[in-house]
């Protein structure tokens, strides 16, 4: 697994993808960002059960995971950390790196750790996130990024807010709808026990 | 026991992040490339390289040349319908609200071409033409080749893209160079009185 997670980080580091994936604002944030997080998350099954015992105690409810993972994003949404990225070796590598190992895995290894209430609140604070910067890039009649266009940036905008609103139905649906099982995970298996 | 373990570690983690952020916007003051290149010329003067250009009237000349004098530069390319008219406009009304300074040679304009394998000298004299040019202080110049377009565009945060059109998108500003050489200040384009009060101001120190 971890061995894939670094094949995986690789491949989206060689230059024709970072070159693709970085030719426009749409995919660096649409795609780039998304996928270095998906190895992150996918990484999580190789930590060793002690490894995530040993974290747990630091990570109640998943609060410090979700904390962590909310912050670093908050850092990659500057559009000068983007125009960084594409411009910067250094930067580059930082994003590469803070990606999947600060925003993908804590998210892997706290959500099951999180409660209804703490879930919530992410989610419901990843849908506003997203029409507000989907709103930003949408009416700013500047250019953000400086490596990038203006009508690139419009249609992040609209991507962003179509996004939102999907998560917002599908929470929606969940709510009216769905099932829910108000324990944490943990509670949810000591329960089964 | 556990609680108090994710208390410490999540005000670790604000810590952390609020210093990475705030060093990341310069203390929560700049968000993009654009707005944190003016506030670091505004705080550290930048030394210009010096570069060969040739003139409108199609003499070589170097940016050496001009020191000693207050400079104000912008970049273009004579076929933009966009930003570089606001700023060959710009340009034109400094001459009107500057013209003692510049008919005294304290200041001088210089628009550089950016795209020089299209904007030879008789292009750059019509773009000067085509805004109303006065006739005094005002030079159109364009970089002898694609590396001094580089070191430009480099020395002055210019970033010019491809718009897919055959034509390109930059940043529109004017550049203050300083008599030692020193870009010390950005301005907005299509603001000529800000520019104007701020050279006086600068002009009567």
């Amino acid at each position: 697994m971890i061995a894939g997670s670094v094949a995986a980080s690789l491949v989206l580091a060689s230059p024709p993808a970072r070159g693709w994936l970085e030719s426009s604002m749409s995919a660096q944030m649409l795609l780039q960002l998304p996928l270095l997080a998906a190895i992150g998350v996918c990484s999580a099954s190789a930590i060793p059960a002690a490894v995530r015992g040993a974290l747990a105690r630091w990570d109640r409810w998943g609060i410090s995971g979700l904390l962590l993972a909310s912050m670093t994003s908050l850092v990659w949404m500057l559009p000068r950390a983007l125009d960084a990225a594409v411009d910067d070796v250094g930067v580059a590598a930082a994003k590469y790196a803070t990606v999947p190992l600060l925003i993908g895995l804590p998210l892997a290894l706290s959500w099951g750790r999180a409660g209804f209430v703490l879930r919530g609140v992410f989610l419901a604070e990843t849908i506003a996130t997203c029409f507000r910067l989907g709103w930003l890039y949408r009416v700013s009649p500047e250019r953000l990024c400086s490596n990038y266009l203006l009508d690139d940036q419009q249609r992040l905008g609209d991507w962003l807010m179509v996004i939102g609103a999907a998560l917002f139905l599908a929470l929606m649906g969940k709510l009216l709808l769905g099932r829910f099982d108000f324990r944490t995970d943990a509670q949810a298996q000591e329960g089964r026990h | 026991m556990d609680t108090l373990r994710t208390l410490l570690l999540s005000l670790l983690i604000v810590i952390a992040g609020g210093a990475t952020l705030g060093a990341a916007t310069d203390g929560l003051r700049v968000f993009t490339t654009e707005s944190a290149r003016r506030l670091a010329v505004r705080e550290h003067a930048v030394r210009v390289p010096d570069l060969a250009l040739q003139a409108a009237n199609g003499d070589q000349i170097a940016l050496q040349d001009l020191r000693g004098n207050w400079l104000l530069v912008d970049f273009i390319y004579t076929r933009c319908q966009t930003y570089c008219s606001v700023l060959g406009s710009d340009f034109a009304r400094l001459q009107d609200r500057l013209a003692a300074p510049l008919a005294s040679g304290r200041l001088q304009l210089l628009s550089i071409s950016f795209d020089p394998e299209h904007d030879g000298p008789a292009q750059l004299a019509a773009y000067q033409r085509r805004f109303g040019d006065r006739g005094s202080g005002w030079l159109a110049a364009r970089p002898l080749d694609a590396e001094g377009v580089a070191a430009a565009t480099r020395a002055f945060g210019i970033r010019v893209l491809d718009d897919g059109l055959g034509g390109y998108v930059h940043n529109a500003s004017i550049a203050l160079v300083d008599p030692q050489g020193r870009l010390v200040r950005i301005f907005d384009a299509g603001q000529p009185e800000v520019v104007a009060a701020a050279l006086q101001a600068v002009l009567a120190q």
